[in-house]
């Protein structure tokens, strides 16, 4: 009971993260029709601007806010400099994003070395609760909390907003909403931005949990965040919560389970969802 | 001049094919301006043009006087042009009201007082109000697109094919809101149908395989079977 128990806290946990980073990438591909490789890398930038702003404050609070401004700076230069010349060329896209992946991580090598920096959770943090036999710890459950926090004010905005609805009705018809007066560069600016801050806060609420960042962590995130988007279903912001647990879970049972098959197990996941659901398997049109 | 909108010699590629060759026509304020041919003689074109979706390559476009070619397409929007597509445009995901919503863009009285209009003169949407607009008819998606059009004061509406696929009891509906609509805006209507096309329309413009290749007075049509057989395919 402990066990599993333990091995879903920890699964949804990883879940949230993977999740805080598919969310941008499905919300950019699904209404920019943009493939950006480059979205891990602004996971790492999160994780050390995070992290430095964090050792230097003292409060985690303001690493994490930091953590999210610098993914919004970087987000906007990201859509004006390097998306906005690309679009409608995947091929393009494909290499431009890849190379500016590269770059980001050797410009976090540049400026904070290249050795991994060791991460911990602020005090309040640090430990386990102890609830009726059952071992907690807390930060896997702190992590599940700001991620389906972060879900509900991004389903907030989607929903309820303005900006939410022409991000809805710009992922089903571009050409629409252009011809109804409204300007969908910005509306891409804005998505961009709020993604690449959910891609930094990630990388900051991941620091803690593994203890350690270093300059490549956003890869191995980066693909079990492409594997949620096909599953989720591309553009489809729900979907990507309910894909990113149903990884972070199979990835953690596996883990314990088989530990050989743990990524191979999600990959046959979207196989399988690529063959028969392409539209994703939450998906509603196809 | 009372023209509106004019359009000399435009010509448009779509990728690497030279679809539009030479489109010339003039949009006169407070009337309706039909637009006929055969498919794929370049009616949607020439209206994707207009907006913007499909840029000119050559000639001119200017909507009250001022070149609109290059604008982008929601600045064309903005100038006051309504478009609704051949397709309809629908948000499928998206509720009837807030398919209308994503439309507005003055939050004030006059949006109030126009969407009442509009709904009295729909009654569908209404009823579809918290409905999703992929689940609508393809009747009630023609109104809910003529609707999304006209919920700004625009003074142009392009509108393409709106009978297109529509049981004749739909398309009489369809045709008797544009005729009221008819009294507040000018509208540049694509229409196949020529008893719509020559109910509603106070002229004409053939295009056929790219340019406009004749034009005039509805009436004038009407009388001439040799033109509708040799462009329409009609007698
Ligand atoms: N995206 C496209 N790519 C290539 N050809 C196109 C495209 N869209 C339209 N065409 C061609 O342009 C011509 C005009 O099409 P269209 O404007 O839709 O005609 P209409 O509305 O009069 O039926 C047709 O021959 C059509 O095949
Ligand atoms: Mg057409």
């Amino acid at each position: 009971m402990d066990v599993l128990l333990n091995l879903s806290l920890n699964g949804l946990a990883t879940g949230m993260l993977i999740f805080l980073l598919a969310a941008g990438l499905t919300l950019i591909l699904g209404l920019m029709d943009v493939l950006n490789f480059a979205h891990g890398g602004l996971f790492a930038w999160g994780a050390y601007s995070g992290i430095w702003i964090y050792s230097k404050t003292g409060s985690f609070f303001i690493g994490i806010l930091g953590a999210i401004l610098v993914g919004f700076l970087l987000g906007i230069l990201t859509e004006r400099w390097i998306i906005k010349p690309v679009y409608g060329n995947h091929v393009q896209q494909i290499l431009i994003t890849l190379g500016l992946m590269l770059v980001l991580s050797e410009m976090l090598k540049v400026v904070w070395g290249p050795n991994q920096i060791s991460a911990n959770p602020p005090d309040y943090l640090v430990g386990s609760w102890e609830i009726g036999g059952v071992i907690i710890i807390k930060y896997r459950l702190f992590i599940i909390f700001v991620g389906l926090l972060v879900f509900a004010a991004v389903q907030f905005l989607l929903s309820k907003t303005k900006i939410g609805l022409v991000v809805r009705a710009g992922v089903m018809n571009k050409e629409m909403v252009q011809a109804l007066g409204i300007n969908i560069q910005k509306v891409f600016m804005f998505v961009f931005m709020i993604g690449a801050g959910m891609a930094a806060l990630g990388g900051v609420l991941l620091g803690p949990y593994s203890g350690v960042i270093h300059a490549e962590m956003g890869l191995e995130f980066a693909i079990l965040a492409f594997i949620v988007v096909v599953i989720g279903g591309m553009g489809n912001f729900k979907g990507s919560l309910l894909a990113a647990a149903l990884v972070g879970l199979s990835g953690s049972f596996m883990a314990y389970y088989v530990p050989d098959l743990a990524l191979a197990a999600n990959m046959l996941l979207m196989a399988v969802v690529l063959v028969f659901r392409p539209q994703g398997l939450f998906g509603m049109k196809g | 001049m009372s023209e509106l909108l004019k359009l000399n010699a435009v010509e448009t590629y779509i990728g690497q094919y030279h679809i539009l060759q030479g489109v010339s026509l003039e949009v006169k304020k407070g009337e309706v301006t039909v637009l006929l041919g055969r498919n794929g003689a370049g009616k949607t074109t020439t209206l994707r043009t207009i907006m913007g979706l499909n840029p000119a390559s050559k000639g001119a476009i200017t909507y009250k006087g001022e070149d609109i070619k290059k604008l982008p397409t929601y600045l064309v929007a903005k100038k006051g042009i309504g478009y609704v597509p051949e397709d309809q445009g629908i948000f499928a995901d998206l509720t009837v009201e807030e398919n209308m919503k994503v439309a507005i863009q003055k939050d004030n009285q006059e949006t109030l007082d126009r969407m009442d209009w509009i709904l009295d003169l729909f009654p569908d949407l209404k009823k579809f109000w918290k409905k999703p607009g992929g689940l609508l008819s393809g009747g009630q998606k023609q109104m809910l697109s003529i609707a999304r059009a006209y919920i700004n004061n625009n003074e142009l509406l392009l509108i393409d094919e709106p009978s297109k696929g529509l049981a004749p009891i739909v398309v009489e509906k369809v045709m008797e809101s544009i005729i009221q609509m008819k009294e507040q805006t000018t509208i540049v209507l694509v229409e196949q149908n020529f008893m719509m096309a020559s109910t509603i329309g106070d002229c004409f413009y053939i295009i056929d395989d790219g340019r406009t290749v004749s034009h005039g007075v509805m009436n004038q049509l009407k009388q001439d079977a040799d033109m509708r057989r040799k462009y329409l395919g009609i007698a």
